[in-house]
């Protein structure tokens, strides 16, 4: 971030960040990575909305239970993001068709959109990070 | 005989597909980490999975399963859900473990 993105008093000015979700839950570190990354940014009141395709829609699935895998189950904290003002989370729809997945299988309320909206949505944020 | 073992998604990889086009008639393919995805019933490559079911034993790591929100009723008709004290069964049981990472 350059000097500019800052105010006289030090607060940033809100951009439009947009988070892309493309990977499964607890196979890799990405989704865990990309949800505390998600947090911090959000402290900053940045204009944040998230994206889940392909693996990543696996991410706000129902029912995630990892007493037998000894792993901790992040999924509630999708479910938190409301309360630090992080409510505009996307789904692919090609992504959700392609594993037979409904937004009955998901935690939290989520926009289905198509590819071409998801495509409108990158070119529309200012930073984008990928996960 | 051959166990085959498979740990990435196959929506992502290849593996899977590489793994059920090179598992012989008799021999076992077990889904653990983001492999068991490609156990579930409505995805796209469901019907290579129920396919192959009858030549191939099908089982899929119930601990990996349930941490992705997934249960027995979620899983392909044949499919076998092992616990770790299966998968270490299903290791001895067999003559050599094939891992497509």
């Amino acid at each position: 971030m350059s000097e500019e993105d800052y105010e006289e008093d030090g607060e940033m000015n809100g951009k439009k960040f947009l988070y892309v979700n493309r990977r499964g839950p607890y196979g890799t570190v990405y989704a865990l990575e990309s949800l505390e990354v998600v947090l911090i940014g959000a402290a900053f009141e940045q204009d944040v909305s998230l994206a889940f395709m392909d693996d990543g829609v696996y991410q706000l699935k129902k029912g995630q239970n990892t007493d037998g895998m000894g792993m901790k189950n992040f999924s509630p904290t999708y479910r938190a993001l409301e309360m630090y003002d992080v409510e505009k989370l996307f789904v692919s729809k090609e992504s959700m068709d392609e594993r037979g997945l409904t937004t009955e299988d998901l935690i939290v309320d989520v926009e289905v959109i198509d590819n071409a909206a998801m495509a409108d949505l990158m070119e529309d944020a200012e930073v984008v990070l990928s996960f | 005989m051959l166990l085959h073992t498979v740990n990435k998604s196959p929506f992502e990889r290849n593996s899977f597909a590489q793994c059920m086009g090179h598992a012989k008639k008799g021999s076992s393919v077990l889904l653990i980490e983001d492999g068991v995805f490609a156990a579930l019933k409505g995805a796209a490559n469901e019907s290579v999975v129920s396919n192959a079911i009858g030549d191939i034993g099908v089982y899929v790591l119930g601990p990996d399963l349930n941490a992705r929100g997934m249960t027995d009723e979620d899983v392909i008709d044949g499919v076998k859900i092992v616990d770790y004290t299966g998968f270490v069964e299903l290791a001895a049981e067999h003559d050599v473990v094939q891992s497509w990472l």
